[in-house]
């Protein structure tokens, strides 16, 4: 598919890095988790996953997301997608943990969309670096929210892998995961630990080029698998004995170590 | 089947760029199927490429400008290696360069990782000084092919570049100079624009066009050099199930490798060589080489 021209209809602060772009292009089919490449005209295209049905939400880091964070309303974006696998989603009689570092929040807020419309019970840790970068606290509103922050500005001071190492975890069906790379493999060797690594979903973060399986760019070893395309969501033990948490590769192939 | 000095597990082969920047991926399409595979094309420096959008699915086919991203040969060798323990299916290491030292400088530092083949690259369409603005010009075809024919001791390939006025004069330059095959073809010369914001959708502007829409130019290129060359053809571009891979068998290839159709059917190795042999068993023949060029006595 050729990239959807798509206007900027809303544009929400979320904290002082992090916007949330709404769009006149709609992908209703699209699952939680799903991404869609987009494109800044003239400076990059990159991965985004879908934040809702017609958003995207978005950290500045860097020349793309620079780029997007001067555009305003009516101004557009050309958005590719969805693409890839998201997150299984939970039945009405499962308990599920989410679990979400700083702008992870964002692939996992449409899954606690859908479980809170359905009634079911979602607790959530939900980490960020300080008070005024908590993302989505109140999409994440379907049931307890323990909230931890780095410099202990509110909530739990620390990681959200403090705060996991506290939390009795067994009755949970299923648990998903999203943040950065690190944070991410240290929740999984805690749960590993309790052989609750296969119930958990984990949305990996790779070099993207194409984005629809060709180029090879994001392949993991060992088994060559695509982020773009097998994942991002990735089952805990889908993960076992792969490079998640060890290494990832720039644009031009080369292995950089966490 | 032995073709152009590598024995084949099947006629189908994994086409350069495409999944084959690691090791294991490459073993991955191997377990799909693949009777030999290509690796990304390697060149003597790590290059980032060109900026995304760097490839895009169009109505007819893909086009694509990734720039020649790689890890260099310094940084392949061990991609190499784990694709060669995890597989037993041939390695033909692509490779790229701007001049015939960069080639051979580059098949030189990938020797130790022991590739079954080397497949030159002279016909990327979108990187400035290398790829097709070698490829284009029949005496640099034949320095570079003779130069690293010379320093390696496995077979060497030349892949082509459709986008010159005569495919078989840069065909016989790579035949003269050694070359064990030509491969062909690359991606056509092409461009998208965004109606909408008036950009060219690929970061780089233009680049090359893959898939179906490029078909019926790679099956007249394989045609051509089938009639003009006494080496093997490996034919290539479009191929997207059986009856294409026949086709392009028919016109004069040996082999097939197959790319973009990997992204709608990643079993698509084993898909195209159960058909052929579907195919070749309906019409009573033993073997690929039975129908290779058979069109040719269809006059
Ligand atoms: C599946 C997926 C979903 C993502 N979802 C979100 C999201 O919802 N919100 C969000 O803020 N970020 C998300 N990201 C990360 C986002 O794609 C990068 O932060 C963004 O590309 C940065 O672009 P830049 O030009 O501003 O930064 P640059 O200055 O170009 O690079 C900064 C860093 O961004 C990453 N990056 C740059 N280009 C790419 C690319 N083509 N593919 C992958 N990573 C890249 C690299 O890690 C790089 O080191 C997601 C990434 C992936 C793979
Ligand atoms: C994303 C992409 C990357 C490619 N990279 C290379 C490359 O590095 N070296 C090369 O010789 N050909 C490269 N090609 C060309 C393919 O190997 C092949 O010749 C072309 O795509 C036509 O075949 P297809 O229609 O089966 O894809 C690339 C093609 C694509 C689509
Ligand atoms: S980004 Fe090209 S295969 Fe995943």
């Amino acid at each position: 598919m050729r990239p959807i021209h798509s206007k900027i209809t809303e544009i929400t602060e979320e904290s002082p890095n992090v916007r949330t772009f709404f769009f006149d292009t709609q992908f209703n089919e699209a699952t939680p988790g799903q991404f869609v490449m987009v494109w800044v005209h003239g400076t990059d295209e990159v991965p985004m996953t879908l934040s809702g049905k017609n958003s995207i939400t978005v950290q500045k880091v860097g020349d793309a997301t620079s780029r997007m964070f001067e555009l305003g309303i009516g101004d557009h974006m050309g958005l590719r997608g969805p693409f890839g696998r998201g997150f299984t989603i939970p039945r009405n009689d499962e308990n599920v943990l989410f679990i979400a570092g700083g702008v992870g929040a964002a692939p996992i807020a449409p899954l606690a969309d859908i479980v809170k419309a359905r009634g079911i019970e979602g607790r959530t840790i939900l980490g960020s670096r300080c008070c005024d970068e908590i993302l989505f606290r109140e999409r994440f509103a379907c049931g307890r929210v323990d909230i931890t922050t780095d410099d202990g500005s509110e909530g739990r001071g620390g990681f959200v892998t403090d705060q996991l190492a506290e939390t009795d975890t067994s009755d949970y069906d299923r648990i998903y995961v999203c943040g950065p790379e690190i944070m991410m493999y240290k929740v999984f060797e805690i749960l590993k630990a309790r052989d609750g690594h296969v119930k958990t979903e984990f949305s990996l973060h790779r070099y993207f080029k194409c984005g629809i399986g060709v180029c090879g760019a994001c392949s993991m070893d060992p088994e060559g698998l695509c982020v773009c395309r097998d994942g991002p969501v990735f089952n805990g033990g889908e993960l076992e004995g792969s490079e998640f948490g060890h290494y990832e590769r720039d644009s031009s192939g080369c292995k950089c170590r966490f | 089947m032995k073709i152009a000095g590598i024995e084949l597990k099947n006629p189908t082969i994994l086409a350069s760029g495409i999944m084959g920047t690691t090791g294991a991926a490459l073993a991955r399409m191997s377990r799909n199927g693949a009777g030999a595979v290509v690796t990304k094309s390697i060149g003597p420096v790590p290059n980032k490429g060109h900026n995304n959008p760097s490839m895009v699915e169009l109505e007819c086919g893909y086009i694509n400008a990734m720039g020649l991203p790689n890890p260099s040969y310094s940084g392949f060798c061990e991609e190499i290696g784990i694709a060669k323990s995890k597989t037993d299916a041939p390695l033909i290491a692509s490779i790229f360069g701007g001049d015939a030292a960069e080639f051979t400088e580059v098949a030189n530092g990938l020797l130790s990782s022991k590739p079954d083949c080397f497949e030159l690259n002279v016909s990327c369409p979108h990187a400035e000084g290398y790829g097709a603005s070698v490829g284009t010009d029949p005496d640099l075809v034949h320095e570079i092919t003779a130069s690293v024919v010379d320093a390696v001791d496995v077979p060497v390939w030349v892949k082509l570049t459709p986008n010159v006025t005569d495919i078989t004069s840069i065909g016989r330059a790579a035949e003269s100079a050694g070359a064990s095959a030509v491969v062909a073809i690359n991606t056509v010369r092409g461009m998208a624009i965004d109606i909408h914001s008036g950009y060219p959708i690929l970061g780089n502007r233009f680049g090359g066009l893959s898939g179906p829409a490029v078909k019926p130019v790679a099956v007249k290129c394989v045609y051509d050099l089938y009639e003009a060359l006494d080496i093997p053809v490996i034919g290539v571009g479009g191929i997207t199930c059986p009856q294409d891979a026949i086709e392009m068998i028919l016109a004069g290839a040996s082999a097939v490798e197959i790319g973009s159709a990997v992204h709608d059917d990643t079993q698509i190795f084993e898909t195209i060589s159960k058909g052929i042999d579907t195919y070749l068993q309906k019409y009573g023949y033993s073997k690929t080489e039975d129908i290779t060029g058979l069109s040719h006595e269809m006059i």
